[in-house]
């Protein structure tokens, strides 16, 4: 498999990511390099093996409905670049 | 002082023969000295600390002192804490103060021990030579021109220099035991799910996991009593009894079962690699261990499984950075996706965009089932080989790198080679088990080598009883770099 400079700038518009034309083009010589390596996987059966998302068998634990957090708004808001009457200000997101 | 284990400074400490204020100032004057030259730190704030170690001197001077109790440590700059600057060694979080303490951080400060400052990291903990970091390579203490490995690389060579008695470091692919094994000291990457993950920046979240990074397994122990521990707040921490991870120090090692798999002994291990990881061998050999083959016939795959299923979680974790919610955002812009756009080109070093990329195409529609799902069935199959293996041993032995550290811009070009770098560590955090490294020796480079051991799930006591009892017949371990003498 080979990826194209046309795929390597839509994956970076997917990835949400600006690259230039120049850029593309050297990411794609890497990622094309990183990609053969990843070819290998192929080549194995693994009809049957069931996917491994995570090292333990862990499950989700519940836990009792009660606000075990204190308001620290005060603190998490210190830091944000603009807030205005307890509120986050962020750029025009929905247009 | 400065050479001193994390037991003689604690008796020290207990007898009054130094307090944590003037234990703190000796190190801060040697980072003061000496981080210039290495890099190893990304921020010290001399009256954090000092502040840090009076409340821990007054603690021990009301009779409540733990046994670390005054002893500083440093923290990777990858670990929210309260106050202090945390960059994930990105201009992405150049300037971000964390209002929180990650929970390792919380248990460090309960056993009272000051934090010396963050230490430098490769961004967002990708790479394996700290020369990814937005704040500049750090340099190995024992050559200025070779890497120091990485992600923990800051933390390693702090260690190394004695710029700090101990570390915290994180290990995704390897990335506690290859920078341990490049600056000749002890790092331990415990079972998945033993250390919390709460407040530590996440890269690749079913892999990432905290240990420390010391001067021995005996320190390495004492640190891992302070981190372990269920933290409601991670839901894949686990939970379990609290441990004495320093019980089994002693144990004598006859009729242990050590496990030698082929698949890491053949091509690739430079020839000094092999030599001394060989001596050591046959230094266990005479504790009264044994040793048997086994295998691990999908050993081969976990590099490119690796570079599948790290990217593919790096790529939804580090989504969060978009100038919106977190993070830099960039000053001029058009509309919303442009300044997604240019905020994500400008805040991400090369590294991450490359990992970001591979991680957006492997979740892409079409590919998804060919790459994610084929690396985790593959990842099934990694892990079922150490679970066969540790039916015939109780611990498994190999290299920890292949070669020694290599030079500052070695392998910048080809990020393959760069990723070949953690090829006997990666099958580790893939299949969620505990690792080691400790030095075993130094090649005709005059660089250190790393011995990796590997513990079977839960086992870290008896994999650091194997690694004390090594450490009480050889001296690797204490030889320090000129910086350090």
């Amino acid at each position: 498999m080979s990826l194209s400079h046309q795929d390597i700038l839509r994956i970076a518009r997917l990835a949400r990511i600006r690259v230039t034309e120049a850029e593309a083009a050297q990411t794609g010589e890497q990622l094309n390099g990183i990609f053969r390596l990843i070819e290998q996987m192929q080549a194995v059966d693994t009809r049957g093996v069931t996917p491994m998302a995570h090292a333990q068998e862990v499950y989700q634990r519940l836990r009792e409905d009660v606000v075990t957090e204190t308001d620290r708004r005060a603190a998490f808001q210190a830091i944000a670049p603009q807030t205005e009457a307890g509120l986050y200000l962020v750029p025009k997101v929905i247009e | 002082m400065i050479n001193a284990s994390l037991k003689e400074l604690s008796s020290l400490l207990a007898g009054g023969k130094t307090s944590s204020v003037e234990l703190c100032t000796e190190y801060l004057n040697r980072i003061e000295a000496l981080n210039p030259e290495l890099n190893a730190f990304i921020t010290v704030d001399r009256d954090k600390t000092l502040s840090e170690a009076r409340a821990a001197d007054a603690r021990r001077a009301r009779g409540e002192a733990g046994p670390l109790t005054g002893i500083p440590v440093a923290h990777k700059d990858i670990f929210c804490a309260e106050g202090w600057l945390t960059t994930c060694g990105s201009r992405m979080l150049a300037n971000f103060v964390a209002p929180y303490d990650a929970h390792i951080i919380s248990r460090f400060k309960a056993a009272g021990m000051p934090s010396l400052g963050k230490t430098n990291m490769d961004e967002f903990a990708m790479g394996s030579s700290n020369e990814t970091s937005y704040f500049g390579p750090v340099k190995n203490p024992w050559d200025p021109k070779a890497v120091p490995g990485g992600s923990s690389g800051g933390a390693a060579a702090c260690v190394a220099a004695r710029l700090a008695p101990a570390a915290t470091g994180t290990d995704t692919g390897g990335s506690i035991r290859q920078p341990a094994a490049l600056c000749n000291i002890t790092g331990l990457k415990p079972t998945y799910g033993v250390c919390s993950r709460y407040g530590m920046i996440a890269f690749a979240s079913s892999l990432d996991q905290a240990g420390p990074m010391a001067g021995s397994a005996e320190d390495c122990a004492l640190l891992l009593n302070v981190m372990a521990g269920f933290d409601s707040r991670d839901s894949t921490s686990l939970q379990r009894e609290k441990e004495d991870y320093s019980r089994d120090l002693a144990q004598p090692l006859k009729g242990l079962k050590i496990g030698l798999p082929r698949e890491f002994f053949g091509e690739g291990m430079a020839p000094d690699v092999a030599k001394a990881v060989e001596a050591a061998i046959a230094e266990y050999k005479k504790l009264g261990a044994e040793t048997i083959e086994v295998s691990l016939p999908n050993m081969n795959l976990s590099v490119p499984v690796y570079y599948v299923l790290a990217p593919a979680e790096a790529s939804s974790n580090l989504s969060r950075f978009d100038g919106v919610r977190y993070g830099h955002r960039a000053a001029e812009y058009r509309d919303l996706t442009d300044m997604y756009e240019k905020t994500r080109a400008e805040g991400f070093g090369a590294e991450v965009k490359r990992r970001i990329l591979i991680g957006t195409y492997v979740l892409s529609h079409g590919y998804y089932d060919a790459y994610y799902i084929q690396a985790q069935k593959l990842r099934r199959l990694i892990a079922n080989d150490f679970i066969e293996a540790f039916k015939q041993c109780d611990v498994i032995l190999g290299p920890t790198a292949p070669t020694t550290a290599f030079d500052l811009g070695a392998k910048n070009a080809d990020p393959v080679q760069m990723y070949l770098s953690d090829i006997y560590t990666i099958a580790v955090n893939l299949a969620g088990l505990p690792g080691m490294s400790l030095p075993c020796g130094f090649g005709g480079d005059g660089r250190p080598i790393g011995l990796q051991l590997i513990g079977n799930y839960f086992a870290e006591a008896r994999m650091l009883n194997v690694a004390h009892q090594y450490q009480l017949a050889t001296d690797w371990h204490r030889l320090r770099p000129a910086v350090a003498a």
